[in-house]
């Protein structure tokens, strides 16, 4: 009797949630909390638009000084130099309140679901199965958010830059340094929004299914 | 047939701390209750019920005393196997019928199955069958706010039996519907409890659920007062009908 349950639990003891669902879970997530969603999205989309603004100004005057007439060469070159390190204290600060925002949403939206995860725990969720939907659902929401900061970033700098320096920007356009620029501020918009479901994700799996239940909203 | 208990528990006590006063909610409860049997505990607001009904689900863990499911000690399991518990073993059901909003009737049907690693077809077949048995085969794809709190504990006692559990646990099944859709839901439970055998524990203050009840265990500040089987029920309260008894 005893070595049947061992066999029996050995065979029948897995629990899953496969990917496909829970993909599918946390975009409905997403969709039915649309405003929630949105607000999240929008901090992370300000937030990489500031950097990217940022290195995409640096990339067009990189370009000038590589491709463009001497005289503006010696007077960037300085600027940039002097430029730098306020701007990397800047975006670092923004993107620091980009987080405290998503873990902000992150957590009321942990409140607000306490029953639906008490639930699920009650289904037979892991805790990990918990932690997976909330991390997938930043990690969407920081997704979209970064390609959209990306694109508003280059495209407000692109503006003003065509503005200063009229049909130079075409020969001197630095099409390289901006799509490296751009992958690497989508990448760091995932993980800064990852990094800020982290917490939230971690009270949500720690609770209790009965209280989870019980707790009012 | 012998009589095999299903949930045991032994000098089970919860103190809960209200601030630095202790509050003790149970007070040692021993109970067997069998396979296959329909058990309601009933007690007054305040008597325990509920914190007894979590313990007995493996959703709270004692202060003092031991809980077996199935001869398993829950205190023993590690949150894995806790989890398992609760997919494979146990059905929950809730008075606020708790369906995940955002999941058809069917999909909240199929979602114990899916964490128990059943495959997508396999296991909306299985979540069909059991919603129309239910008598919801023609709302497959409504969402939980569509359908009426009738309707929702319905999916609920689906959701319940997706993975062939050998016990459902029901919190006030009937606390948020009306007198008739409360009985059908009644009767419902006992249906499920004749045919798919398995024991049925509601918490609950709702007289209709004495008459499909097996034995009916009263507790009383956290205490149980008396356990009283169904044919000495029929005596005490009067309007009873025995349709069913013997």
């Amino acid at each position: 009797m005893p070595s049947q349950t061992t066999q029996e639990k050995k065979i029948e003891r897995q629990l899953a949630l496969p990917f496909i669902h829970a993909f599918n879970m946390s975009l409905r997530s997403i969709r039915i909390r649309l405003g929630r969603s949105l607000i999240v999205t929008a901090s992370i989309v300000l937030g990489i638009a500031f950097l990217m603004s940022v290195l995409s100004s640096n990339a067009f005057i990189t370009g000038i000084i590589e491709k463009g007439p001497e005289n503006l060469k010696i007077s960037l070159q300085q600027n940039l130099d002097e430029i730098r390190i306020r701007q990397i204290w800047l975006v670092s600060l923004s993107l620091l309140v980009c987080v405290v925002g998503i873990i902000n949403a992150m957590l009321m939206a942990v409140v607000e679901r306490s029953r639906e995860i008490g639930t699920m725990k009650c289904l037979g969720a892991l805790d990990r199965f918990v932690v997976e939907l909330f991390l997938l659902e930043s990690s969407m929401q920081g997704c979209v958010g970064s390609v959209i900061g990306v694109i508003i970033g280059i495209f407000a700098t692109f503006v003003i830059y065509l503005f200063r320096y009229k049909g130079l920007i075409w020969t001197i356009f630095p099409g390289d340094l901006l799509l490296k620029y751009s992958l690497f501020s989508i990448i760091l918009g995932i993980i800064i929004s990852v990094l800020g479901a982290i917490y939230p994700a971690y009270v949500s799996a720690k609770m209790e299914p009965a209280e989870a239940i019980r707790r009012e909203v | 047939m012998p009589k095999e208990a299903i949930v045991r528990t032994i000098g089970l006590k919860k103190t809960f701390m209200l601030g630095k006063i202790p509050l003790n909610v149970l007070k040692g409860i021993d109970l067997e209750i069998y396979r296959g049997e329909y058990i309601s505990i009933m007690g007054p607001s305040g008597s325990g019920k509920t914190t007894l009904f979590n313990m007995i689900g493996g959703l709270d863990k004692p202060t003092e005393g031991k809980v077996y499911i199935d001869e398993v000690d829950i205190a023993q399991l590690d949150a894995y196997e806790l989890a398992w518990l609760r997919c494979r073993k146990i059905g929950y059901i809730f008075q606020t019928f708790n369906l995940i909003p955002v999941m058809t009737a069917l999909e909240n049907v199929m979602l114990p199955m899916i964490f128990g690693g059943m495959e997508n077809d396999e296991a909306m077949e299985k979540a069909k069958g059991l919603l129309e048995t239910v008598g919801l085969g023609a709302r497959l794809n409504h969402k939980p706010f569509e359908l009426s709190g009738g309707q929702q504990q319905r999916v609920a006692i689906a959701r319940a039996l997706a993975n062939d559990p050998a016990i459902i646990l029901a919190d006030e099944p009937t606390g948020n519907l009306d007198l008739r859709t409360g009985k059908e839901i009644i009767n419902l439970l006992k249906e499920m409890n004749k045919n798919k055998e398995v024991s049925i524990i509601t918490a609950t203050h709702d007289l209709k659920m004495l008459d499909v009840s097996d034995r009916v265990i009263w507790i009383r500040d956290g205490m149980i007062e008396r356990i009283e089987d169904r044919e000495n029920l029929n005596i005490r309260v009067g309007e009873v009908e025995g349709e069913e008894a013997g």
